[in-house]
């Protein structure tokens, strides 16, 4: 009998260690970003961090209704916990304060930019088994510095290379006990993607369920790739 | 001071541009207006990057009861659902743009030389970069279109003989759409097609750094 819930985040983040390589697969809002696993790993303190993900601290208010204000990536960095980020996104957005902006602008972090499309394919090619894939994106500029370029049918490809990390944190809406994973809206984005690519894949969900409850036509990612599920604390 | 077209005005402009049934991305800025400009008895499909397909209007300030946290845009702003509307993971929404499915997408600018290339992600090496999914539109979308004013806060040209920024892409741009300006980005050139109105062909010319073409048929814009 598969059984994949941890009792608490906490206990879902306990051996992530220093220098561990961490994907998240946040975006904007509450209900997209992993708030809990966040909240745990800023709390047990693991440091010199390496993430990945495409809102790595924009500062928990994109997304959010007026006043309002979510857990994002930004408290690790906060914290002192992260050396690098690798990511698409390193400012501000929306002309509010970023914890990411503050650290790069500071020293504290390496940014490592990449095209979102690039940064989300790296990612996939990861979980893929891919050992890496021609794009066109990023052609002629900075993006293609120091990669090996191929010409295909005329047209001009830079070689991108697979993204793997040690640990993946997501949010989904529902999970069933085997680790099946349903996602709502836009709050799907990367999750199915970092969900693949990491060695343990944790995930906070609003709802468990019992393996049978969950349509297999509507799984999103199937429980093959995840390791741990938590509830969540807050209301929706 | 003369006057120019405000926001919404190039906003409204870069609307005209889009087919019935298009599917298009909208950047931030200027080019998030769009949506709330679409012709009369045009049905657009607005793609985000964040895996949306279809979705409708932003949320106004009191429609905010009905946001749902699970339907946002890329920028975090709460959307309307619409009849007919997908959701697809981050990958998906990228196989879309960069295999080419998308008919448009709409930009915002630092600089667009004569030859089409963009700027728009990074001024300098000193401040944090900000790219997201612009160099993957730029080179995916069959056509970009940018928005913007035509002169910097400093009134320096935007529109410039080679990028002085660090570079979105090469030769993508196909039409801007400025305060002052409708040119397209030809073979041969910059065109200029229509111009603000109140201002002279000249005056344009003196804020826009390439030589600018004039159309034969130049009009002023017009909604």
């Amino acid at each position: 009998m598969i059984n994949k819930v941890f009792p608490s985040a906490d206990a879902a983040v306990a051996d992530i260690p220093d220098e561990a390589s961490v994907m998240i697969g946040a975006y904007m809002g509450p209900t997209t970003t992993p708030q809990n696993l966040i909240l745990a790993l800023r709390n047990r303190g693991a440091r010199e961090l390496t993430l990945v993900g495409v809102n790595l601290g924009l500062g928990g208010m994109l997304g959010a209704k007026p006043g309002g204000r979510y857990i994002d990536p930004g408290i690790l960095l906060e914290n002192k916990q992260v050396k690098k980020c690798i990511t698409s996104w390193a400012g501000k957005l929306g002309g509010q304060a970023a914890p990411l902006e503050k650290a790069y602008l500071s020293g504290e972090v390496e940014v490592e930019i990449v095209p979102m499309g690039t940064l989300l394919e790296r990612i996939r090619a990861g979980g893929a088994g891919i050992g890496g894939f021609y794009t066109p994106v990023g052609m002629g500029t900075l993006i293609e510095v120091g990669k090996e370029k191929k010409i295909i049918n005329g047209k001009e490809y830079i070689l991108e290379l697979p993204l793997r990390a040690d640990f993946a944190l997501l949010k989904a809406y529902k999970a069933d006990k085997m680790g099946n994973l349903v996602y709502r809206g836009t709050s799907r984005y990367n999750c199915p993607l970092v969900a693949t690519a990491a060695r343990v894949t944790i995930a906070e969900v609003y709802e468990i369920v019992e393996p049978g409850e969950l349509d297999p036509d509507v799984i999103h990612t199937p429980g093959v790739y995840v390791n741990r599920i938590v509830k969540v604390t807050e209301e929706r | 001071m003369k006057v120019r077209l405000d926001r919404e005005v190039i906003a409204m402009r870069a609307g005209k541009e889009l087919l019935d049934g298009w599917v298009v991305n909208l950047g931030f800025g200027i080019p998030a207006l769009v949506c709330n400009y679409v012709p009369k008895g045009k049905t657009i499909i607005n793609h985000s990057e964040n895996g949306i397909i279809g979705y409708g209007s932003i949320l106004a300030e009191d429609e905010l009861d009905r946001a749902d946290y699970d339907l946002v845009d890329n920028g975090g702003h709460f959307l309307t659902p619409l009849p007919g509307m997908c959701i697809v993971d981050g990958a998906e929404a990228f196989v879309m743009v960069r295999g080419g499915h998308l008919d448009a997408t709409i930009l915002g600018a630092l600089q667009v030389s004569e030859r089409g290339d963009l700027a728009n992600w990074m001024t300098s090496e000193r401040e944090a970069p900000t790219l997201g999914g612009a160099m993957d539109m730029a080179v995916g979308a069959k056509m970009t279109i940018i928005t913007m004013e035509h002169t910097t806060t400093r009134g320096e040209p935007k529109i410039v003989k080679r990028c002085t920024y660090p570079l979105t892409a090469k030769e993508c741009v196909d039409l801007i759409i400025t305060d002052l300006a409708v040119i397209d980005v030809t073979e041969n050139g910059l065109v200029l097609r229509e111009k603000c109105p109140g201002w002279t062909v000249e005056e344009i010319q003196a804020l826009t750094e390439p030589r600018l073409i004039v159309a034969k048929d130049l009009k002023e814009i017009e909604l």
